[in-house]
């Protein structure tokens, strides 16, 4: 078992992954959620002793339908869009109540878990609150692309293009007409210690960042990038295979904002964006304009990360930092 | 030593919670509570409470961090008014069905629009049905008392449940009175540690918070009922502790002046002080008036007032909430629902007033006993009057 003490921690590997889990089999989500698959590897990764709170959303309807729990840690639901204001009490009375010895005095890692809803739309003045007050915890958006729970509906964090339930393809409109808010830039603006990308085809990337973000002292900020088949209308054996395309194409660029300084992990060939658009049904109805209009801003996106990142480390005028170990994995 | 001086009532209060020992306050300023909150985070500040104060965003994360910390088993506080209280309004119901004790103070104050920061009880009213144990403090003293009481019974393995304090916003919270704050040793042997009977816990794993179907969603709210029904004894428990401790008793239903009254002001809050003054009145006339205010809302004390009431003619029911296109204010409605059974029952008249803050008076005291009377006299049903509205 790896504990979160960050003496015992240098970076996994293969060898090295943690047989223990957080979640465990018999959940109800879909065949293939690319979601739970993310969520088991955060817990995996952070480890024991924890304490989560889940918003409501897809990993909270699946995993606790009374009298079952899939939860092997201790788990705390409220509502929807409070999981950071939940996590900043659990924080608050865990510090209060070691430093008044009334419980052992021991590290135990706050882990909040919300779906791209709960975080980016009716989450997001509870999340920002929590950050911008320093508490000490992870909070991991597992970030799907829509209000899936409740049958594919678009929120903030759908990207442009994609056809949802209420962002249907229409005769007039084509799906999504908005581009997908950009949650980690806007928590990296909080100032806070550590905020990261990540995606469940880098699996050792996404757990070294998990470990990283629990160890740091101070709030934390994982995006997670979560296939969903069902509301995504891709093969259920996909969800590894676009969690890979979607970075390669630098749709959806890993990195790391440490104590305000970009690391970007590189990919100077980037894929078409198309590759990635291509296979998945809930972008079938897009028209070569619309799909050139997406390369255009993913590229300028990513320039603009790596502006942010030369500027962070203040290389002003000097090439930017080597690719990061994340990319051997 | 217990010490006794004059302070504005909101000190008064945080100065209980003090004496509580708790271990996490978060709140969110909004008037008239702020004078609590800032009083509380001064004492935090200043090293005199060990606790921690999370200054949060918003009421409705004031109360979910409140239900975040007391899941882990520390003693939890937060209090808010008005639109702050109507914010929470979601997670009030989750605090109760997830059984955690936490305690509460609302400083009454009205509901938007048009936007007012003066007191009535309609920010409490709309929160009637949420499963939390209500309270009501007539003064100063009550109120410092009641807070005290209300960790003791939330906490209480029998019933864990969430508990408002209610104290008229302004009108109470923010007059000065001589209050007795009780010695801390004494006030630790009355209210221990919080003992959580369930909490999160690395060691012994729990879900709260898990999803009820249709299979199981009823019987876990037929537990929180039971669980607030049962907590009457608890309650009842509690103040036979505390007058034993602080030799101050308390009563679910109080009654002032009922020997040989007919007609029975009823009342909750504050403003019953001014109702007992207009009762004297009235007395000294030779009207037979008394006056009952109910103290506990929430469980309903039905024995307790059904005792208090008995031998009355006529009740006069101070309403200061509406329920707009219903049968009238909420606890008219309650009473004529609770009484609607008994073979004998007083003729019940049912005022609405005082809303945002209008002040009430002994004269309008004296006008609802007299109103009430003459409604009886009638004998024609009424559904409600509401006094001191200009119609033009």
């Amino acid at each position: 078992m790896i504990t979160n003490e960050p003496k015992d921690f240098k970076r996994f590997t293969p060898k090295t992954l943690p047989q223990e889990e957080i979640i465990v089999s018999g959940h109800r989500a879909c065949q293939g959620c690319g979601e739970v698959l993310a969520l088991r590897l955060v817990g995996k990764a952070i480890g024991t002793p924890m304490i989560v709170v889940s918003a409501t959303g897809c990993m909270e309807i699946i995993s606790s339908p009374y009298p079952q729990t899939a939860w092997a840690v201790p788990w705390l639901h409220v509502a929807f869009e409070n999981a950071a204001a939940v996590a900043s009490g659990v924080e608050a009375g865990l510090k209060t109540l070691m430093a008044k010895g009334r419980i052992p005095r021991r590290k135990i890692a706050v882990v909040a878990f919300a779906g791209d809803g709960g975080t980016a739309d009716i989450g997001l003045q509870s999340l920002s609150g929590a950050m911008e007050r320093g508490h000490d915890f992870v909070y991991v958006c597992l970030d799907n692309e829509a209000y899936m729970n409740t049958g594919i509906q678009r929120s903030s964090s759908t990207p442009y293009g994609a056809m949802t339930t209420t962002s249907p393809a229409g005769k007039v409109i084509g799906g999504q007409t908005t581009w997908k808010k950009n949650l980690a830039a806007i928590m990296a603006a909080h100032n806070i210690p550590y905020v990261a990308t990540a995606s469940p085809a880098y699996h050792l990337d996404l757990m070294n960042k998990a470990k990283k973000a629990a160890m740091i002292k101070g709030p934390a900020y994982l995006h997670v990038y979560s296939p969903c088949p069902t509301g995504w209308r891709h093969g259920t054996d996909l969800a590894i295979e676009v969690s890979r395309l979607v970075v390669e194409t630098n749709i959806f660029p890993l990195y790391e904002v440490i104590d305000g300084k970009y690391v970007v992990r590189k990919n100077t060939k980037p894929k078409p964006v198309e590759e990635y658009l291509k296979i998945q049904r809930r972008f079938s109805h897009l028209t070569p304009e619309m799909i050139q209009t997406i390369q255009k801003r993913v590229d300028e996106e990513y320039e603009k990360l790596l502006k942010l990142e030369v500027a962070t480390q203040g290389l002003e005028g000097r090439e930017g930092p080597k690719e990061e170990a994340a990319k051997k994995d | 030593m217990s010490v006794r001086k004059g302070m504005e009532v909101s000190i008064a209060v945080a100065e209980a919670v003090k004496l509580a020992k708790v271990d996490v306050i978060a709140a969110y300023p909004i008037t008239p509570q702020t004078h609590i909150v800032e009083h509380l985070s001064e004492l935090v500040a200043d090293g005199e409470l060990e606790a921690a104060f999370i200054p949060v965003e918003s009421e409705h994360s004031a109360l979910s961090a409140v239900v975040g910390a007391a899941a882990v088993g520390a003693r939890s506080y937060t209090a808010t008014a008005s639109q702050g209280l109507a914010l929470m309004h979601e997670i009030m119901f989750i605090a109760s069905s997830l059984r955690l004790p936490m305690v509460m103070t609302v400083v009454n104050r009205a509901l938007s629009a048009p936007i007012n920061i003066w007191n009535d009880l309609s920010d409490i009213m709309a929160e009637r049905d949420t499963g939390w144990i209500q309270l009501f403090a007539v003064n100063g003293q009550e109120a410092v008392d009641l807070t005290l009481q209300a960790f003791k019974i939330a906490e209480d393995p029998r019933v864990l449940l969430p508990v408002v304090v209610n104290l008229d916003g302004f009108i109470l919270s923010h007059v000065i009175e001589s209050v007795e704050l009780p010695d801390q040793e004494a006030v630790d042997r009355f209210l221990p540690v919080f003992q959580p009977t369930l909490r999160l816990d690395p060691d012994r794993p729990v879900s709260m918070g898990a999803f009820g179907s249709p299979d199981v969603f009823m019987e876990v709210k037929k537990q929180v009922e039971e669980a607030l029904i049962g907590s009457q004894e608890v309650v009842a428990e509690v103040w036979r502790d505390f007058e034993k401790a602080f030799g101050r008793s308390y009563q679910a239903v109080e009654r002032y002046k009922t020997q040989g009254a007919e007609t029975l002001l009823v009342t909750m809050g504050s403003i019953s002080e001014t109702a007992m003054t207009a009762v004297d009145g009235m007395r000294e006339k030779g009207q037979k008036v008394g006056l009952i205010h109910i103290r506990l809302w929430r469980p309903f004390p039905f024995r307790e007032f059904f005792q208090a009431i008995e031998g009355a003619k006529v009740l006069a029911v101070v309403d200061r909430a509406l329920s707009p296109g219903g049968p009238g204010g909420p606890v008219g409605l309650e009473i004529k629902s609770a009484l609607f059974d008994r073979r004998e029952r007083p003729y019940v008249a049912d005022f609405v007033t005082g809303l945002g803050g209008r002040d009430l008076t002994e004269e309008i005291f004296e006008e609802i006993a007299t109103k009430a009377e003459q409604y009886a006299r009638s004998g024609e049903a009424m559904r409600y009057e509401m006094i001191g509205v200009r119609e033009e």
